[in-house]
């Protein structure tokens, strides 16, 4: 470890708020680019099976 | 014989069933190694790499801020070759393909921008200047937004796919703009890292960390990229059978 203790790693020298602004804030948008298409490809699965509960009454 | 092997490989790339199902067995790795990669690059990059003797720790944003940036450009040069693609052969999968592009690559454009500003502050003394750099990597954020809105603007698929196409060819002109930029006109912003004729200024102890990060981000966007494109073509062919197959599991 590059740091002598915890807090010295959380300060960054005194650039900690840069640092830690930095990684935070493109973890959460590589977080929201994966989560979306999962949450898209349920969307497209729920609208399929209502669709063929549609069909499956209508018969 | 190895052409006719290409040729009848890039047939097959244009069956969406067939990428359907390649994506679907490939999507696991690159998901593990994206994990894998950027976890130990991070770790790496923030706790172990030595600071800068320059700018001090600030300097640990390089390993974010290059990768997203060099991402940002590669995938707007995806977006553009298989708007290409899908323009000369009518490629449906290639057409799906760009429009997956252009969410991932804006990201990574808005994460090379704002991990850029974060880095100026304590770097030059400040979040933004309106230098050649800096400039020309904002307009490549208005072109992605520009092709997604495209994307949306049309009832038809196929005029959507070929007027985002033409703005993504268009807009490879600001490519090199962007990686000769800091040669061509003063600016604050520091020469590229990454030469592939030359040896890194770096010592390795520093670039390697950025490595692993730069092949971590590749998988990420190969990732994100397969999931969106069989999403794409799960909507667009959802009348064929096989696809009504896969949704009522």
């Amino acid at each position: 470890m590059y740091f002598d203790s915890f807090s010295e790693f959380l300060n960054m020298g005194g650039h900690g708020l840069y640092v830690w602004l930095a990684y935070g804030l493109t973890i959460l948008l590589l977080v929201i680019n994966f989560i979306l298409p999962i949450r898209h490809k349920r969307k497209l699965q729920q609208e399929q099976a209502r669709k063929l509960r549609r069909e499956q009454q209508s018969q | 014989m190895a052409f006719d092997k290409f040729w009848a490989w890039f047939h097959r790339m244009g069956s969406p069933k067939w990428f359907y199902e390649i994506s679907g067995r490939w999507i696991p790795w690159f998901a593990t190694a994206t994990i894998v990669l950027l976890t130990v690059g991070a770790v790496w990059s923030l706790a172990f790499a030595p600071q800068d003797y320059q700018q001090g720790n600030s300097f640990r944003i390089i390993y974010i801020h290059v990768p997203a940036a060099i991402l940002a450009q590669s995938i707007f040069f995806s977006m553009a070759l298989c708007g290409a693609i899908g323009l000369i052969w009518k490629m449906k999968v290639a057409d799906m393909v760009a429009k997956s592009c252009a969410p991932i690559g804006a990201s990574m454009t808005f994460i090379a921008l704002f991990t850029g500003a974060v880095w100026g502050k304590p770097t030059w003394g400040a979040w933004w200047v309106w230098d050649a750099r800096l400039t020309s990597m904002l307009i490549l954020l208005f072109l992605y937004f520009g092709v997604i809105a495209l994307q949306s603007a049309f009832d038809s698929k196929q005029s959507a796919a070929r007027a985002s196409a033409i703005l993504s060819l268009v807009g490879v002109v600001n490519i090199p703009i962007i990686k000769y930029s800091v040669e061509w006109w003063n600016t604050l912003h520091q020469p590229a890292t990454f030469k592939l004729t030359e040896k890194p200024a770096m010592p390795m102890e520093m670039w390697l960390p950025l490595l692993i990060m730069v092949i971590g981000f590749y998988c990420f966007f190969a990732t994100v990229l397969m999931m969106r494109t069989r999403n794409e073509i799960l909507e667009r062919e959802k009348r064929t059978q096989w696809v009504q197959g896969l949704l009522s599991k």
